[in-house]
C-alpha cells in the first residue's frame, strides 16, 4: 500500500514528540513528566514506522513505552511527590545551558544547510528498505555482519545488571 | 466508486494490504460489534458458569435465565452518578480508562480471523500485539495513581510489578513459537512438511506456517511446543489481571484495587477493556499454538466429503443452541406471569435457528468457516479463564513473583534453547 499524507503525519508526529519533550522538563509533577515522555516515545515509534522500520517501531513500543516507562512510573510512585514538589526544581546553570543549546542549534542548522547544498550527501545514503523484510534485515545485520559487537554489547549489559543486583542487595 | 468497493471482493488479501479504506472500515466496525457482543455474552456466561460450579443458579430474575442481566447492568452503570474524588489528579484520572480501552481494542487490527479476514496483516504482527497490549498497564498505573488514595495506589504498584515480571516469560514463549515458523523441515519429528521455511512475525504468516508444516505448534517438537504454550497460558492470565493472579484488584485486601475510586461509565470502560484484553491474548495463543483459523486435520482429512462435514459445524452449533433455547421455552412455567418471558425466549430460539439456517447457505458457509474455528478456539480459552476463577485460590504476592521469576523464566529460556537445538539438529 502506498503511504498517504506523509508530510502531514511527519509534522504531526514530530510536533507531538517536541511537545512531549517540552512537557517533560516543564511539568513540576514527576508523574506528569513521565507521561509526557511516553508521548514522546510513542511519537518516535510512529516516525520509525514512516522510515519503513516497523521492527524498530515495535521494539520501541514494547521496550521503552511498555517496559522501561512502567518501571519509571513504579519508582516515581514510591517517591514522596509532595515533598519533592516543594524542593528547588532547577539548579540555575543557565549560562552553560544556553551555550550548549545554542551550540547544538547551530550544529543542526549547519547540517540542514549543508544537506541542502549537497543533496547526494544525505539522500544517497538513506537506505530505502522494503517494509516486508525489515525484521529479516535487522537479524542479518545483528547476528551476521555485526555479531561480535552485538555480543559484546550484550555482555556489557549483563555485567551492568549483575553489578546493580550486587549493589542493591546486601546479602545474596 | 462502486468498483472501488467490489474490486476488493475479487482480491485475495486483507483490506489493509489491498489499501482499500472502505472495507478496512467495514472490518473494523464488524470486529468492534462482535467484540461488544462477546463481552456482553461473557458477562452473562461467566456469572452462570461460576454459579453452576458453586451449585447456585446465578442471575435468574432479569429475562429468562437472566439473559437480559448484562443489558440491565449496562443501563445501571450508564445512569449511575459519575464520581471524581476531589483530591484526584483530574486529567490523568480522566485519560486512564481511555488508554486502557483504546489499547485493548487496537490490538484486534492484526488478529487473523481467516486468511483474508483481518483488518491488515503487519510484518510485525505479534510484536505489535504484545507491544500495544503492554501499553494497557500504563492506564492501570495511571488510574491507581490519579485516584490519590491508598488502595488504588497499592493495586497499581502490584499491577506494574506483575506485568513487567510476566511479560518476560511471555516474550520467551512467543519467541520459541516464532522460531518454529522458520524450522520447516520437520513437522512432528519429521512427519509432513518439507523444505526450508523463512521465519515470520506476521499473524497470518504464522498460521500459514503451521498449515505448511502439517502441525499446530503446540504439538511441534513434542513436548517443547506444549511447554511453551503452558508458559504463555499462565503468563497471559497474569497479564490480564484475572484470578488466580488478580492481585491488583484483590477485593479481600484492596477493596477493588486500582479501580476503587471509579464508578459508573468510567468503571464500565475498565470492565470492557479487561474482557477484550482477555479475548486479545487468547487470540494470540490460538494463532501461535492452536493453528488459528485452521479446522481440525486440514491436511489429513481432505476431500469434498470432509470439507462438507466440517463446513456444517457453524450451522450445527447455532441449531444446537436454538434447540436448547427451544427446550427452555417449553419448560417455562405455565403461568400468566411468565408469558412475556416465554415469548422472549421463544423469539431468541427462533433468532438462533434463523442464524443457523443462514449459515447453511453454501456461499455463506464457505466464508464463515475460518471465523467459526477461530472463535470456537478463543471461546475455549474464555471458558478456561472462568474455570480458573472458579477453582484456584488467589496467589500471595511473593508466591506470584517467585512463580514468574524462578519457575516460568528459566523454563522459558530452557524451551527456547532446546527448540533452537532440536531445529538445527
Amino acid at each position: 500500500m502506498q503511504p498517504v499524507a506523509t508530510t502531514f503525519f511527519f509534522y504531526l508526529l514530530s510536533g507531538l514528540a517536541l511537545l512531549g519533550g517540552v512537557l517533560v522538563i516543564t511539568r513540576k509533577n514527576a508523574v506528569h513528566s513521565a507521561l509526557a515522555l511516553i508521548l514522546t516515545l510513542l511519537a518516535l515509534a510512529g516516525l520509525y514506522l514512516m522510515l519503513y522500520a516497523p521492527f524498530v517501531a515495535g521494539v520501541q513500543i514494547i521496550l521503552y513505552a511498555g517496559g522501561i516507562m512502567v518501571l519509571f512510573l513504579f519508582v516515581i510512585m514510591l517517591v514522596n511527590l509532595e515533598r519533592s514538589q516543594k524542593e528547588e526544581q532547577f539548579n540555575k546553570q543557565w549560562v552553560i545551558g544556553t551555550i550548549a543549546a545554542v551550540g547544538t542549534g547551530i550544529l543542526f542548522v549547519l547540517v540542514f544547510v549543508k544537506s541542502r547544498e549537497l543533496p547526494n550527501l544525505v539522500r544517497e545514503h538513506v537506505a530505502q528498505l522494503p517494509e516486508q523484510s525489515n525484521t529479516q534485515q535487522m537479524a542479518v545485520s545483528l547476528y551476521g555482519n555485526y555479531m561480535f559487537t552485538f555480543e559484546i554489547a550484550s555482555l556489557l549489559l549483563l555485567v551492568a545488571m549483575i553489578g546493580a543486583v550486587v549493589m542493591a542487595k546486601k546479602r545474596i | 466508486m462502486l468498483s472501488y468497493i467490489t474490486d476488493y471482493l475479487k482480491s485475495n488479501t486483507t483490506p489493509g494490504q489491498a489499501g482499500n479504506l472502505f472495507w478496512a472500515f467495514v472490518y473494523i466496525l464488524l470486529i468492534f460489534l462482535g467484540l461488544s457482543i462477546a463481552v456482553i455474552a461473557m458477562n452473562w456466561l461467566e456469572r452462570k458458569i461460576l454459579a453452576h460450579m458453586q451449585v447456585r443458579l446465578g442471575p435468574m430474575r432479569v429475562g429468562p435465565h437472566g439473559l437480559l442481566q448484562p443489558i440491565a447492568d449496562a443501563l445501571k452503570l450508564l445512569i449511575k452518578e459519575d464520581i471524581m474524588p476531589a483530591e484526584a489528579d483530574k486529567a490523568v484520572f480522566w485519560t486512564a480508562p481511555l488508554i486502557v480501552v483504546i489499547t485493548s481494542f487496537t490490538v484486534f487490527i492484526v488478529v487473523p480471523f481467516g486468511p483474508t479476514h483481518a483488518v491488515t496483516d503487519m510484518n510485525i504482527g505479534v510484536l505489535f500485539m504484545l507491544g500495544v497490549s503492554s501499553l494497557g498497564v500504563l492506564g492501570i498505573v495511571m488510574a491507581g495513581w490519579a485516584s490519590n488514595s491508598h488502595y488504588p495506589l497499592i493495586g497499581a504498584l502490584r499491577s506494574s510489578a506483575q506485568m513487567v515480571s510476566y511479560e518476560i516469560a511471555m516474550g520467551l514463549a512467543v519467541v520459541a513459537a516464532i522460531l518454529m515458523t522458520s524450522l520447516n523441515g520437520m513437522g512432528v519429528y519429521g512427519i509432513g512438511g518439507h523444505g526450508d521455511g523463512t521465519g515470520t512475525l506476521s499473524m497470518i504468516g504464522i498460521v500459514q506456517a503451521q498449515q505448511a508444516q502439517h502441525a499446530w505448534f503446540i504439538f511441534k517438537f513434542f513436548p517443547l511446543g506444549l511447554i511453551a504454550f503452558f508458559i504463555f497460558a499462565v503468563a497471559m492470565v497474569a497479564e490480564t489481571n484475572r484470578a488466580p493472579f488478580d492481585l491488583p484488584e484483590a477485593e479481600s485486601e484492596l477493596t477493588a484495587g486500582f479501580h476503587t475510586e471509579y464508578s459508573g461509565f468510567r468503571w464500565s470502560l475498565f470492565f470492557l477493556a479487561e474482557y477484550s484484553a482477555m479475548i486479545a491474548v487468547s487470540s494470540i495463543a490460538v494463532t501461535l499454538w492452536l493453528g488459528g483459523w485452521l479446522r481440525p486435520f486440514p491436511n489429513l482429512l481432505t476431500g469434498e466429503t470432509w470439507d462438507l462435514i466440517f463446513s456444517l459445524f457453524p450451522a450445527a452449533t447455532f441449531l444446537l443452541l436454538a434447540l436448547l433455547a427451544f427446550i427452555g421455552t417449553i419448560r417455562m412455567p405455565r403461568h400468566s406471569y411468565f408469558r412475556i418471558q416465554t415469548l422472549g425466549l421463544g423469539g431468541f430460539a427462533a433468532l438462533l435457528g434463523l442464524i443457523g439456517l443462514i449459515l447453511l447457505i453454501p456461499p455463506v458457509r464457505d466464508r464463515i468457516q475460518d471465523i467459526y474455528w477461530f472463535s470456537i478456539k478463543v471461546a475455549g480459552f474464555m471458558y478456561l479463564y472462568v474455570w480458573y476463577r472458579g477453582t484456584f485460590p488467589r496467589y500471595r504476592f511473593d508466591q506470584l513473583m517467585r512463580m514468574g521469576w524462578k519457575v516460568l523464566l528459566p523454563m522459558g529460556i530452557g524451551v527456547l534453547i532446546l527448540t533452537a537445538l532440536v531445529g538445527v539438529l
